[in-house]
C-alpha cells in the first residue's frame, strides 16, 4: 500500500490543498462584516449563508446514506427535526418543570452529543425495519417515517402536551459557549460581536468539523465498506462485511450529522415547529446532494450552497429585472423565483447528469462508453499477447 | 468415501430446493486438503447452487455441510471468510466503484494484521503484474479477464483454506484463460485447496486432482480426473469427443 503513494506528487497536492484552503479560511472569517459592507440588508444574507452552512452538514449527512451507502432516504429531514426537538425540549420554559434546570444547561458540547446520540438513535430505528429494502421500495418505507415524525410533532399536544403542536416551541434558548451565551453580544478586541455574528462562527466551525469527519469516514475501512454494500451486497457479505450493522451504522451517522444540524437550528432561530420540517425540506437535501455530486464531499458541498442560496439570490434580483425588461411586476416574484429554481435545476441534471461536481466514479458510471465493450477485450487481449512471455 | 484426518470439506446429502424447483437433489461431495477438484456440468445442472450453498449464501433445504469436520448451518454470512472459505463468483462479484486495491484490500477486510496483509498485497501484484499497472483504476473500467484477476487477487487476499471458483474462464477470450488456468495452477500450488466449477471440463480436468460431473441436480460421476477425462460417456458428454 504504502509503495504505491507518489510521494513528490502528494506534497505538491498538500501545499496546493493548503493554499486553497487557507485562502477559503480568510474570506469565510471576514464574510460576515464584507456582507454588512456590500449589503444594506448585510444581516439578512448572513443570516442565508448560515442556513447555507447548516444544509452543508445535512446534506454530508443524507451523503453518507444515499451517496456512499447507497441508500435511498426521502425522510432524511426527520433527524433535523429530532435534533432540533430534542434541544428545544431540553431547554426550553416548556418542560422546565419536568426536567430540573441544574440538569441541563444549554451547554454547547452537551447538547450536540445529545442530540447527535438522539438522531442516530432515530436512525438506527428507521434502519433496522428497512435493512432488507433498497430503492423504490426504500424511498417510499424513509417518506413515510419522515411524514410520522412531523405528524408526530404536530399531535403530540395531547393527552400530555409534549411538542406543544402545530405551535412549536418558543423561547429556546441560544448555546452557551465556553461559559459564554451566544444568545447576547460578546465584545471582543473592541468589536461588538451580535448573535448573528456568533452563531455564524459557530455553525462555521461545527460544519468544517462534520467536513472533516466525512473525509475521514469516506477514507477508512467503513466507507470502502458502505461502498462496497453499495456494490453487490452480498459480494460484500462474502468479505466479511456484517452488512446489517454497517448499514446501520450508516443510517446512525447520517442521522447524528441531521442531529447536530437540527440543534444548532433550534438555538439559533430560538423556535421550532413542524412546519419547519416538510417533505419539501427532504427533497431539496435529496437534490444538493444529488445536483452537487453523490458521493463527492466537495460536491455535495457546492450543492448544498447553491440549492439553498440561489433562491435567496432570486428573491433580491427578481424584481428590479422584471421591472426593467417588462416596466411593471407581471408574475408574483416568489412564483417566479421557485419556477427559475426550477428550470434551473432541470437544466442542471440534463447538462450534467453526475452533478455539478462528481466524483470520478460516479463520472465513470456516467460517460457515454467511448468503446465497446468487444474492443476492450480486443485490445486487452492484445495486451496479453504482448505480455505473455 | 470415508471422511479421513485431512478431508476439509465433506458434503452429505446436499439438497437445495428455489421454492418448487429443486436444483440440487442429494448430492455427496468431499475436498481433500491440498486438492484442487473439479465440479463440472451442462447449464443449469445445479453448480453454482452447490456452491452458493458452500458459502451460505442459500439455505439448504437438507443435508450437511461439513467444513473442518464441524457443521457450516449455523455460521453467519460474513463469518464464513474467517473459517477460510472464500469464493469467487460467477460473473466475478467485482467492486466497480472501487479502485483495483480497494479491491484487493476489501479481501483482507476481515484481517487486521497490516504488515502481513502489505505483503499479501505484493506477492498478488507478483502474481498479477497486470493488476498492479492499474492499482488506482476503477475496477468497473477493467477487462473482463482484469477482472477475473483482481476477483482472484481479492479471493487470495483473504487467506483462503477452501477456494470455491465459479467459471473462472466465462466470456474470455482463449489466451486469457489459459492465463486464468496457469494462475489456478499457481495458487494450487502454493498450496490453496480448491473447488473449481466450470463449463470448459476439459481444461478443468487437466488442470484438477478429482473430478465431479453433475447432472440436472445430481451427482453421475466422480473420480480421479485422468480417469474422467477418459472416461467414454464424459468424454461423449462434456468433452465434445
Ligand atoms: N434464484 C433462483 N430462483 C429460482 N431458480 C433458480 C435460482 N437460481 C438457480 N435456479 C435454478 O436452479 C437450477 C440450477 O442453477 P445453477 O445456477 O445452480 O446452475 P449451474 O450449474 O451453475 O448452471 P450454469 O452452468 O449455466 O452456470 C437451474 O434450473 C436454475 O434455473
Ligand atoms: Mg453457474
Amino acid at each position: 500500500m504504502t509503495s504505491t503513494i507518489n510521494s513528490a506528487e502528494f506534497r505538491a497536492n498538500n501545499l496546493k490543498t493548503t493554499l486553497v484552503l487557507g485562502v477559503i479560511a480568510v474570506v469565510l472569517a471576514i464574510l460576515p462584516w464584507a456582507l454588512g459592507h456590500f449589503f444594506e440588508s448585510g444581516n439578512s444574507w448572513l443570516r442565508a449563508v448560515d442556513f447555507a452552512l447548516l444544509y452543508i452538514m445535512l446534506a454530508l449527512g443524507l451523503n453518507i446514506v444515499v451517496g456512499y451507502a447507497g441508500l435511498l432516504d426521502l425522510g432524511y429531514i426527520a433527524f433535523y427535526a429530532v435534533g432540533a426537538y430534542t434541544f428545544a425540549l431540553l431547554n426550553s420554559p416548556h418542560l422546565q418543570a419536568v426536567i430540573p434546570e441544574w440538569l441541563f444547561q444549554p451547554n454547547f458540547f452537551v447538547m450536540m452529543l445529545i442530540a447527535a446520540f438522539v438522531a442516530g438513535v432515530f436512525g438506527v430505528l428507521l434502519g433496522s425495519p428497512t435493512l432488507k429494502l433498497r430503492g423504490d421500495y426504500l424511498a417510499i418505507v424513509t417518506l413515510g417515517f419522515g411524514e410520522i415524525i412531523r405528524i408526530f410533532m404536530n399531535n403530540l399536544d395531547r393527552p400530555i402536551n409534549i411538542t406543544n403542536g402545530p405551535q412549536g416551541i418558543n423561547n429556546i434558548p441560544a448555546v452557551q459557549f465556553a461559559g459564554y451565551d451566544l444568545g447576547r453580544p460578546i465584545e471582543f478586541l473592541g468589536v461588538s460581536f451580535e448573535k448573528i455574528h456568533l452563531y455564524y462562527y459557530l455553525i462555521l466551525a461545527m460544519c468544517f468539523f462534520i467536513i472533516f469527519v466525512s473525509m475521514r469516514l469516506q477514507r477508512s475501512r467503513i466507507g470502502r465498506a458502505w461502498v462496497a454494500i453499495r456494490e453487490d451486497e452480498i459480494a460484500a457479505n462474502a468479505m466479511g462485511i456484517n452488512t446489517r450493522n454497517v448499514k446501520l451504522l450508516a443510517f446512525a451517522m447520517g442521522a447524528s450529522f441531521g442531529g447536530v444540524a437540527g440543534a444548532l437550528f433550534a438555538s439559533f432561530q430560538g423556535f421550532v415547529s413542524p412546519e419547519s420540517f416538510t417533505l419539501m425540506e427532504s427533497i431539496m437535501v435529496l437534490a444538493m446532494v444529488v445536483l452537487g455530486g453523490m458521493g463527492n464531499i466537495p460536491g455535495v458541498i457546492l450543492g448544498a450552497v447553491i440549492v439553498s442560496i440561489t433562491p435567496e439570490i432570486l428573491r433580491d434580483v427578481i424584481n428590479p429585472l422584471q421591472q426593467a425588461l417588462v416596466g411593471r411586476k407581471v408574475v408574483d416574484p416568489e412564483n417566479l423565483r421557485m419556477l427559475i429554481f426550477g428550470l434551473a435545476m432541470i437544466v442542471i441534471m440534463l447538462v450534467r447528469p453526475a452533478g455539478l461536481w462528481p466524483s470520478k466514479q460516479r463520472r465513470a458510471e456516467l460517460a457515454p462508453k467511448t468503446k465497446t465493450i468487444s474492443q476492450q477485450e480486443n485490445d486487452s487481449l492484445q495486451d496479453a499477447e504482448r505480455n505473455h512471455d | 468415501m470415508t471422511a479421513s484426518a485431512n478431508t476439509l470439506l465433506e458434503v452429505k446429502d446436499l439438497k437445495v430446493a428455489y421454492g418448487g424447483i429443486h436444483a440440487v437433489k442429494g448430492i455427496n461431495l468431499e475436498v481433500k486438503e491440498g486438492e484442487l477438484v473439479a465440479l463440472i456440468g451442462a447449464n443449469g445442472a445445479g453448480k453454482t447452487t452447490t456452491l452458493k450453498t458452500l458459502m451460505g449464501m442459500v439455505k439448504p433445504a437438507g443435508g450437511e455441510i461439513l467444513f473442518k469436520n464441524q457443521s457450516t448451518a449455523k455460521i453467519e454470512a460474513h463469518d464464513y471468510v474467517r473459517h477460510g472459505l472464500v469464493m469467487v463468483p460467477e460473473g466475478r462479484g467485482i467492486f466497480g466503484r472501487l479502485t483495483v486495491e480497494e479491491n484487493l484490500l476489501m479481501g483482507a477486510y476481515w484481517r487486521d494484521d497490516k504488515a502481513q496483509i502489505a505483503n499479501d498485497l505484493e506477492r498478488v501484484y507478483q502474481l498479477f503484474p497486470r493488476v498492479k499497472e492499474r492499482y488506482k483504476q476503477l475496477a468497473g473500467t477493467l477487462s473482463g479477464g482484469e477482472q477475473q484477476m483482481v476477483a482472484m487477487g481479492r479471493a487470495l487476499m483473504s487467506r483462503p483454506k477452501l477456494l470455491l471458483l465459479d467459471e473462472p474462464s466465462m466470456g474470455l477470450a482463449p489466451i486469457i484463460v489459459q492465463k486464468i488456468f496457469e494462475i489456478i495452477r499457481m495458487v494450487a500450488a502454493e498450496g490453496v485447496t480448491m473447488l473449481l466449477v466450470e463449463q470448459n471440463a476439459k481444461l478443468a480436468l487437466q488442470t484438477a486432482n478429482r473430478g465431479y460431473v453433475m447432472e440436472s441436480g445430481k451427482v453421475t460421476f466422480s473420480d480421479d480426473a485422468a480417469a474422467l477425462l477418459s472416461n467414454e460417456k464424459v468424454q461423449q458428454a462434456y468433452l465434445g469427443e
